[in-house]
C-alpha cells in the first residue's frame, strides 16, 4: 500500500469526507441545490471554530463555555469597520486576531486561574459581559445586530464575493487550521498542553510553568476561532450579539463531544453531523429540539468517544496507534 | 563534614489547630541518601510538600545550594534541580513510559514555546528519556502505556522521571510504597546504584529499604525530628526506640 495512502479505516473515512467536502460545490452547483452549498459553508466555519475548541477543551482540558464570544468579536471586527466604509480584509484579519487574542489574553490570564466548574463559569461569565458589551452599542445596531454590506476586500489576493470563492477559501483555512493543530499537539508545546490535561501537578513537579502554556493555548485558540468568527460575519452579511450568547458556546461543545473530544478530526464531523442534523430534523418537525437533545443525551450516555470512538472501532485489529 | 546541599531551619506548618511540622531542621549532605521515617501522621508527606514546594510553611527556611527556595514555585524548585517522585504514583498515565520520562527531560530543558517539530523527531530527549529508563531497568517497556504496567513498573517510571531531570537532589515520597518483596528488592537496588551520584532525601516506611540505603537517618514523631544520626547510632537510640521502632517492631 502506498505510504501517503491513509492506513486505518478512519483515516480512510476522514480523507473520503475532506474529498467529499472539496468536491462539494460542484456537484451541488450540478445538482442546482445553492441552500446546500449556504448550509456547509455555515458547517464549515463552525468547524473551524469548534476546531478551536476542541484545542483547549479536548487536548488541553480547559472546558470553556464562552468560545462563542470570539466568534462574535471575529464577526464585529468585520462588521464595524464596514459600517465606516472600511472594506480591507487584511484590516478585519488583524483586527479580528488582535481583539480575540486580546480579550482571551486578559481574561484567560483570569479565568485560568481557577479549575473544572469555576472555570467554566467564568468563562462563561466573560463572554456574556462581551455579549452586553455589544447589546448595549446602540450605534451598530445593539440587539438589532448589524448588516454588513459587502464582503471583506483582500485586492489581487483573495476574492470572497462568489459562493464558490468564499467557500473554497473557508475550507483552506479548514485545512490550515486541521494543519496547524496537527502540528501543535505532536510538537513540545503540545505535550505540555496535553500532559497537563492529565496530570497538572505531575507537569509543575517536572518544572513546567503550566499556567503560561495554558495561557499561550487558550490565547492561540481564541485568535483561530476569531477567524472563524471574522468568515462567519462575511458569510452571513449579518451579525448580531445573539452569535455569541452562552447558548451558542454550548452548542460548539456539543459539537466536540458528537465528533470526539480531543481528536483531530472529530471536532470536524462532530460539527457536520450537528448542523446536517439540526437541518434535516428542523425540516421533518418544529418539535426537533426534543428529538435533538435526546440524541444527543444519548450520544452522551453510550457513544463515549463521540463519532471518532465509533470509527476507530473499526480500526481495532487493523491499524496502529494515532 | 561536606557543605549541606539541603538545609532547612525552623520550619513550622500548622492547619488550624495541628502542628504538621514542627521547628524542623535538617541538613542533607551532598551525595548522602538521607532517610525521614517516622510513624503515620508524622508530617513526613507534609515536609516533603514544603520542600517541593506545593505547601507555603508558615514559618522557617528552606535553602538549597547555598540560597533560599522558600518563594520559589514547585516548577522553579524543579528547574533548580530539585526532583521528586510521589508516593500516590502520579505519571500521565495515557502516555507511553518513554513520553513520560521525555516529558520529565523536557520540562528542565528550557521553554516548551516550540509549535512546530515533533516532538518524537527530537532525538536527544529521546536518547535522554531512554538512558533514564535504562537506569530502571524499564527500557525494554518503553513503548508501553503507563496506565497498563504493573504497580512496580509505575513507581520505576517515577523514579526514571526524576532522574530524567537531571537533578541536584532527588526527593522520594516512599518509592517502595505497595511493593511486593520482589519488587521493592528491586527498587532498593535500583537507589542503591544512585549512591554517591545523587543526593537523596528519602521518605520511606519500608525499614529494611531504609536501613541498607540511607547514610544519615532522620526519625519524626508529631511534627518534629526527634533524632539525626547514622543509621548504626538510631538503632540504638532509647527515645527513638520507644517512640517508633519499639511499636512497629515488637
Amino acid at each position: 500500500m502506498k505510504a501517503w495512502l491513509p492506513q486505518t479505516w478512519s483515516g480512510r473515512i476522514y480523507a473520503l469526507l475532506l474529498l467529499s467536502l472539496a468536491l462539494a460545490p460542484f456537484v451541488l452547483d450540478w445538482m442546482k441545490q445553492p441552500f446546500y452549498l449556504d448550509l456547509l459553508t455555515r458547517a464549515l466555519i463552525f468547524a473551524i471554530a469548534v476546531i478551536s475548541l476542541n484545542l483547549i477543551l479536548g487536548y488541553g482540558g480547559m472546558v470553556s463555555l464562552g468560545h462563542a464570544a470570539y466568534i462574535g468579536i471575529g464577526a464585529y471586527c468585520v462588521g464595524i469597520p464596514s459600517y465606516y466604509d472600511y472594506y480591507n480584509g487584511w484590516l478585519h484579519l488583524a483586527l479580528a486576531l488582535g481583539v480575540g487574542g486580546g480579550f482571551a489574553l486578559i481574561t484567560g490570564a483570569i479565568s485560568l486561574r481557577t479549575k473544572g466548574v469555576y472555570f467554566i463559569m467564568i468563562t462563561m461569565a466573560f463572554s456574556q459581559m462581551a455579549f452586553f458589551l455589544f447589546v448595549s452599542m446602540e450605534e451598530y445596531g445593539a440587539d438589532d445586530g448589524l448588516v454588513i454590506y459587502s464582503r471583506s476586500e483582500f485586492p489581487q489576493w483573495i476574492s470572497l464575493d462568489s459562493a464558490f470563492g468564499l467557500y473554497y477559501w473557508i475550507f483552506a483555512v479548514l485545512l490550515l487550521a486541521l494543519f496547524f493543530i496537527h502540528r501543535l499537539v505532536h510538537a513540545h508545546f503540545g505535550r505540555v498542553i496535553v500532559g497537563s490535561k492529565f496530570n497538572e501537578e505531575r507537569m509543575m513537579a517536572l518544572g513546567f510553568n503550566t499556567y503560561r502554556y495554558r495561557l499561550a493555548c487558550y490565547v492561540l485558540s481564541a485568535m483561530l476561532c476569531s477567524v472563524a468568527g471574522m468568515l462567519l460575519g462575511n458569510f452571513a452579511g449579518f451579525i448580531s450579539p445573539d452569535m455569541m450568547s452562552w447558548a451558542r458556546s454550548g452548542e460548539l461543545i456539543f459539537m466536540v463531544i458528537i465528533g470526539g473530544v480531543g481528536t483531530l478530526f472529530g471536532p470536524l464531523i462532530g460539527t457536520m453531523v450537528f448542523v446536517l442534523l439540526e437541518e434535516i430534523l428542523s425540516a421533518i418537525t418544529v418539535y426537533w429540539h426534543l428529538i435533538f437533545g435526546i440524541m444527543l443525551v444519548a450520544l452522551v450516555l453510550y457513544g463515549k468517544g463521540g463519532i471518532h470512538g465509533w470509527l476507530s472501532l473499526l480500526d481495532r485489529g487493523g491499524g496502529g496507534r494515532g | 563534614m561536606a557543605e549541606p546541599l539541603l538545609t532547612v531551619n525552623s520550619l513550622y506548618k500548622h492547619f488550624g489547630g495541628i502542628v504538621a511540622t514542627d521547628n524542623v531542621n535538617l541538613a542533607v549532605e551532598q551525595g548522602g541518601i538521607h532517610a525521614v521515617i517516622g510513624p503515620n501522621g508524622a508530617g513526613k508527606t507534609t515536609l516533603i510538600a514544603q520542600l517541593s514546594g506545593q505547601l507555603r510553611p508558615d514559618s522557617g527556611e528552606i535553602e538549597f545550594a547555598g540560597h533560599s527556595i522558600v518563594d520559589y514555585s514547585v516548577a522553579r524548585r524543579a528547574r533548580e534541580g530539585l526532583a521528586r517522585s510521589f508516593q500516590i504514583t502520579s505519571v500521565v498515565m495515557p502516555l507511553t513510559l518513554l513520553e513520560n520520562v521525555m516529558l520529565a527531560v523536557q520540562g528542565t530543558g528550557g521553554h516548551s514555546f516550540r509549535f512546530w517539530a515533533p516532538v518524537k523527531n527530537d532525538r536527544a530527549m529521546r536518547d535522554a528519556a531512554l538512558a533514564s529508563l535504562a537506569e530502571v531497568g524499564l527500557d525494554d517497556r518503553a513503548e508501553r502505556i503507563a496506565g497498563q504496567v504493573s504497580h512496580g513498573e509505575q513507581r520505576q517510571l517515577e523514579v526514571a522521571m526524576a532522574l530524567a531531570m537531571k537533578p541536584r537532589m532527588l526527593l522520594l515520597d516512599e518509592p517502595m510504597a505497595g511493593m511486593g518483596k520482589e519488587e521493592t528488592a528491586r527498587m532498593i537496588e535500583i537507589l542503591g546504584g544512585l549512591r554517591g551520584d545523587k543526593t537523596i532525601l528519602l521518605v520511606e516506611h519500608d525499614m529494611d529499604a531504609v536501613f541498607s540505603l540511607a547514610d544519615q537517618l532522620s526519625v519524626m514523631v508529631d511534627g518534629h525530628v526527634i533524632a539525626t544520626d547514622t543509621v548504626a547510632a538510631i538503632r540504638d537510640n532509647d527515645a527513638v526506640q520507644k517512640a517508633y521502632l519499639g511499636d512497629s517492631h515488637a
